[in-house]
């Protein structure tokens, strides 16, 4: 349900593992490796994560979106280690019986991902390498 | 305690076992790895605390076997 692979990630294969017959939408998302960031030129991604960690996470996500949509279909998959430009490094499914929940709760789903998932990444560019940093959380713990 | 990201290049280990005295607190471990190594103070502000894989607040105390982590801003997706 909640994975961090080194492996080629395949949102198709995972989409049609999730649906069943009570569904009427899949919604998915792939996030890619952009091959520029502030104008330059990126070489490859180098992901890393807190394993344990992202996936209880992820865990917490799914409970979230089961509270707000009723949907146990959840499924998010991220890909870490070396990734170059277009290799796709998360994956997210949800499916539900109508498109609005489904559209809804992917959305949702990427976005805690990026703001509660300990996942980094470090670009790599032909000068030099930085870690990149997400916001900073001020509030409450989050 | 478990570090990661650039947390992880500047102290060159990714775990480091440390004896504490009973009734430390997360930000009370920060603070002396703080004072261990300067080159951590542009983290401070900006690292989450987590202990056995939830976050917690800064005041929280440790307990013995505890796997503390501390988090820079996360940037997957």
């Amino acid at each position: 349900m909640y994975e961090i692979v080194q492996d080629i990630l395949d949102v198709r294969t995972l989409a049609q593992q999730v649906a069943t017959e009570a569904d009427g939408a899949i919604a998915t998302f792939s996030g890619i490796v952009r091959g520029t960031n502030k104008g330059k030129k990126v070489l490859f991604l180098e992901y890393e994560a807190y394993s344990e960690m992202a996936i209880k996470m992820m865990a917490r996500i799914g409970a979230e979106v089961k509270e707000t949509w009723g949907l146990e279909s959840l499924r998010m998959q991220h890909r870490v280690g070396r990734l170059n430009v277009g290799e796709t490094s998360v994956v997210i499914v949800v499916t539900s019986p109508h498109r609005e929940d489904a559209f809804a709760a992917c959305q949702y789903a990427i976005n805690r991902l990026k703001r509660i998932v300990p996942i980094w990444k470090k670009e790599v560019f032909e000068d030099g390498e930085v870690w990149v940093e997400g916001p900073v959380e001020t509030a409450e713990v989050p | 305690m478990r570090l990661f990201a650039a947390l992880r290049e500047v102290k060159g280990v990714d775990t480091i076992d440390v004896e504490l005295p009973l009734g430390t607190t997360v930000d009370g471990l920060w603070n002396q790895m703080l004072a261990e190594d300067e080159r951590l103070e542009r983290y401070s502000g900006a690292v989450s605390f987590a202990v056995n894989h939830d976050f917690v607040e800064k005041e929280a105390l440790l307990e013995p076997d505890d796997e503390v982590a501390f988090l820079p801003p996360v940037s997957g997706g």
